[in-house]
């Protein structure tokens, strides 16, 4: 399996602090490879740092190129879509205009978005300022859904969501993953037993872990260490 | 009521220019974080690319000679602010504390130019002799230029909505003024949006211009500082980034100015104007109106 | 102590000046101790000592204000019309002066930092208008209006007015930077300085460690804006009279040049750049007339005879290429007291 993202020395600083001390992992090309971790040990910092949102340091290849120094609308012109964590939709458009808004390809895939989610077509005029949160995170995953990406990088989609639309995020990740990419940052560890194939673990800003992720989940103990979760 | 009339009017009519300069700073700053300190250079500019024109028209009669010149003043406007954000505001892209300082370095070295090129006292403009003339309503005499004002600020406010609703840039704009780091994370590259949003501004500013020309009489080097710093408290006052708030506001200023003129003391009127965002501030810090467009 | 040892060796040397007869040419017009050359240095001391007070609150603290003018125009306006319109001592001027120098900006500054970022420089931008409005109005025909007010020479000190007591103004004014640099360097080292610096790097840290910021504000606020005034009345010394000009917007503005072509938050920044900007201001005014400018085509003399054409200019570069100012060249990366109030700004 060739690595899609292949990520090398990435350090970041956030003012004072030194975020990212040095992360080195890869992406193979297919399927879901999760991104755990404690709270604030640098997930999201991570994938900010591959878009290019976050000034960066060290060496990130996509597809074979550097994009280390690319700035953030040309890395995803290369098809990276992105999740952010907060969802981030433009409260002031209408859902219609959020996904308007995204289009890049010469064929964005509607039909695609609306069959995963036929209540954005409903609410198509709706301001997505007056969404709930898991119609808002529909929005979200729905414009990156739009063009033909090969990576998309998710952050935290079930955050703050009910258990009902856990599961639905959680389908949708397993229908995204048969046609991209993903890179995903989940604290909910069901979803990610359900829908990963690797693992990669942060602690205090650097990789402590990588391999499969039904062996990690299986593990308890390190579950415990790792992810402060659960018992020893 | 005529005196009412009259001053409800020319109130409107201070209010548009307001708003004509003021839209512009309201979008820059809205998109792209940046304290235009050259805006009133846009004005300037704009008024001088007239003035100058309809002095080398000479031959012809005034209506042609007064258009052509406005649009002169326009295109100017235009091109001068697109030319400054590409040179001057683009390299120093995320660096607004830099960027506010070029637009102050800007501001006062275009004011130094034309008082060094054209002199520090008024000329005097040529316009139409209508717009000089009074059009009676109400009892009350309204000087023609102002109703050209109020409608040059309308069309103008309608047409930036159309723009802001209706096409892509627009849409881009919008979303940018909510989050631009979002809005480049759809692969879009908002610096052209930022130039755009300038020279939309230069037009506007020029159109102020040219306008403030025509209701002086005369143009003068000076006019673009001193209507800037009410364009900033009419911004301010609506919220920044919002055009319809600016709107607004453009509106209470004008009114609230010529009231206090009269019916309290002459002079008095600016000074309201002052308190008025003093006030404004301290009471909602964001300005009033929390949206955009 | 051996921190200063270079600034007392400056005030040394400067406080000697008047008593040479030495000429350099094209940096002044005449030998420095002619009353021309003084008037020129004296100017350029003062507009130094205040755009250090200006540095306090921009450089040190991170507090953008737009409306810092005010506080000079006061001890230039309130002095003159106090001893011309009042007909008040000299003595009793200056006092009343330095109360209205402290309780005006205690009261604005309460109000105004009340709010931050943008917020606060609109309000300080606003109050200094109404100032400027009040000065052009010429309400009971106190401030002269466009025209400005010129102070009653009989009631200054004898030993300021004249032309031949120059040297005499050039060492008040000399006194005044001296006493200002002394005080903000104090300041700046003392605890509440430290604050000051605190609050300008990260203001939720210092309410995190049980300090109110709004206090230490409105203390820096009211001591760059005293030293302000004390510059303003030095300058009302200077020049014989107040006008409108010392109140605008533009004159603020021209401060904030001074102080980043100098260098924010430094210790010599914002002296270096209020004394290169006077004296350029002042010489480049000059230049204009002079053969060497005369002779250059028409198209490079006219914009080149307007002195602020050419330091709108030079601001642009130095904000281009060395935005740390000129004390930081040599210094690429961006200077903190920027970055932080690109971010106090952006709240």
């Amino acid at each position: 399996m060739s690595a899609l993202l292949s990520v090398s020395d990435l350090h970041v600083y956030l003012g004072e602090s030194h975020i990212l001390q040095g992360i080195d992992f890869d992406v193979a090309e297919g399927g879901v490879t999760a991104l755990l971790g404690r709270n604030g040990v640098g997930k999201t910092t991570t994938l900010r740092a591959l878009m290019g949102l976050v000034d960066r340091r060290g060496r990130i290849t996509l597809t074979g190129e550097d994009v280390t120094a690319t700035p953030t609308h040309k890395i995803v012109r290369r098809g990276v879509g992105y999740v952010p964590e907060d969802r981030d939709v433009f409260a002031g458009l209408t859902v219609d205009e959020n996904l308007r808004l995204a289009e890049r390809d010469t064929e964005p895939r509607y039909e695609l978005v609306y069959d995963l989610f036929p209540e954005l077509k409903q609410r198509g005029k709706q301001l997505a300022g007056t969404l709930s949160g898991g119609q808002q995170q529909m929005v979200a995953i729905g414009r990156a859904l739009l063009n033909d990406n090969r990576l998309l990088l998710v952050d935290e989609p079930t955050k703050g969501l009910a258990p009902l639309l856990v599961a639905e995020v959680a389908r949708v990740l397993e229908r995204v993953a048969e046609l991209a990419t993903v890179l995903l940052v989940e604290q909910n560890l069901g979803v990610v037993r359900r829908v990963a194939r690797d693992a990669v673990v942060l602690d205090t800003g650097r990789v402590v872990h990588v391999g499969p992720a039904q062996e990690l989940l299986a593990d308890k103990p390190m579950v415990h260490r790792m992810l402060g979760v659960g018992h020893a | 009521m005529s005196t009412f009339v009259l001053l409800t009017i020319t109130g409107l009519g201070l209010g548009a220019l307001y708003f004509l300069i003021a839209s512009g700073l309201s979008l820059i700053y809205g998109l792209m974080g940046v304290l235009n300190f050259a805006h009133g250079a846009f004005l300037t500019v704009g008024a001088y690319a007239m003035w100058f024109t309809e002095s080398k028209l000479t031959g012809i009669s005034v209506l042609p000679r007064f258009l052509l010149g406005a649009l002169a003043g326009l295109v100017a406007g235009a091109v001068f602010a697109a030319l400054v954000e590409l040179v001057l505001i683009r390299p120093l892209y995320k660096r607004h504390i830099e960027q506010v300082l070029v637009t102050v370095g800007l501001g006062l070295a275009t004011t130094a130019l034309v008082v060094a090129i054209w002199g520090n006292d008024a000329r005097t403009v040529v316009a139409p002799a209508w717009l000089g003339k009074t059009t009676t309503v109400f009892g009350a005499n309204i000087p023609n230029d102002r109703w050209i004002l109020i409608i040059a600020a309308v069309v103008v406010l309608l047409a930036l909505n159309a723009f802001l609703k209706r096409t892509r840039y627009g849409l881009i704009i919008r979303a940018g003024v909510e989050n631009r780091a979002m809005v480049t994370a759809l692969g879009i590259d908002v610096r052209r949006a930022f130039t755009l949003v300038f020279a939309i501004g230069g037009v506007a500013a020029a159109l102020a211009g040219v306008l403030g020309n025509v209701y002086f009489s005369t143009v003068d080097p000076s006019r673009g500082t001193s209507l800037l710093i009410f364009a900033f408290i009419v911004v301010v006052i609506g919220g920044l980034g919002s055009l319809r708030g600016t709107a607004g506001s453009a509106v209470v200023v004008g009114l609230v100015q010529q009231y206090a003129n009269y019916y309290a003391s002459s002079g008095l009127g600016d000074l309201s104007v002052v308190l008025l965002l003093g006030l404004v501030l301290l009471a909602r810090p964001g300005g009033l109106s929390r949206s955009f467009a | 102590m051996r921190k200063w040892a270079v600034p007392m060796a400056i005030l040394v040397v400067l406080a000697l000046v008047p008593q040479f007869s030495i000429d350099i040419p094209y940096v002044f017009n005449g030998p420095i101790n002619t009353p021309g050359t003084l008037q020129l240095l004296a100017l350029c001391l003062v507009f130094g000592g205040v755009a250090m007070s200006y540095d306090l609150l921009f450089g040190y603290t991170g507090l953008l204000s737009f409306g810092h003018a005010l506080y000079f125009a006061v001890g230039v306006y309130i002095t003159a019309i106090a001893i011309t319109k009042w007909h008040w001592s000299f003595v009793a001027a200056i006092a009343f002066t330095a109360l209205i120098g402290v309780l005006l900006p205690l009261v604005l500054g309460a109000v105004s930092l009340r709010v931050g970022g943008i917020a606060f420089a609109m309000v300080t931008l606003a109050f200094a208008q109404a100032g400027s409005i009040l000065a052009f109005k010429n309400p009971n025909g106190w401030t002269g209006g466009e025209e400005g007010l010129g102070a009653d020479y009989t009631k200054l000190p004898a030993g300021l007015v004249g032309i031949f007591n120059t040297k005499h103004l050039y060492w008040v004014a000399l006194g005044f930077v001296t006493v200002a640099f002394v005080i903000v360097q104090w300041a700046v080292a003392s605890s509440p300085g430290h604050i000051w610096q605190a609050i300008r790097e990260n203001e939720l840290r210092v309410e995190v460690l049980g300090l109110r910021p709004y206090a230490y504000k409105l203390m820096v606020f009211v001591l760059a804006s005293l030293i302000a005034t004390a510059g303003g009345v030095v300058y009302l010394l200077l020049l014989g009279g107040a006008t409108p000009e010392v109140t605008s917007a533009n004159f603020t503005l021209t401060l904030l040049v001074m102080v980043v072509i100098g260098g924010t938050g430094t210790r010599w920044g914002a002296l270096l750049g209020g004394v290169i900007y006077t004296w350029a201001n002042e010489r480049l005014g000059d230049a204009s007339s002079s053969h060497a400018v005369s002779s250059l085509p028409s198209f490079l003399r006219t914009p080149l005879q307007q002195p602020l054409f050419v330091l709108g200019v030079l601001f642009i570069l130095v904000v281009f290429f060395v935005p740390g100012g000129l004390v930081r060249i040599g210094k690429v990366r961006r200077p903190r007291t920027l970055q932080r109030l690109q971010e106090a700004m952006q709240k």
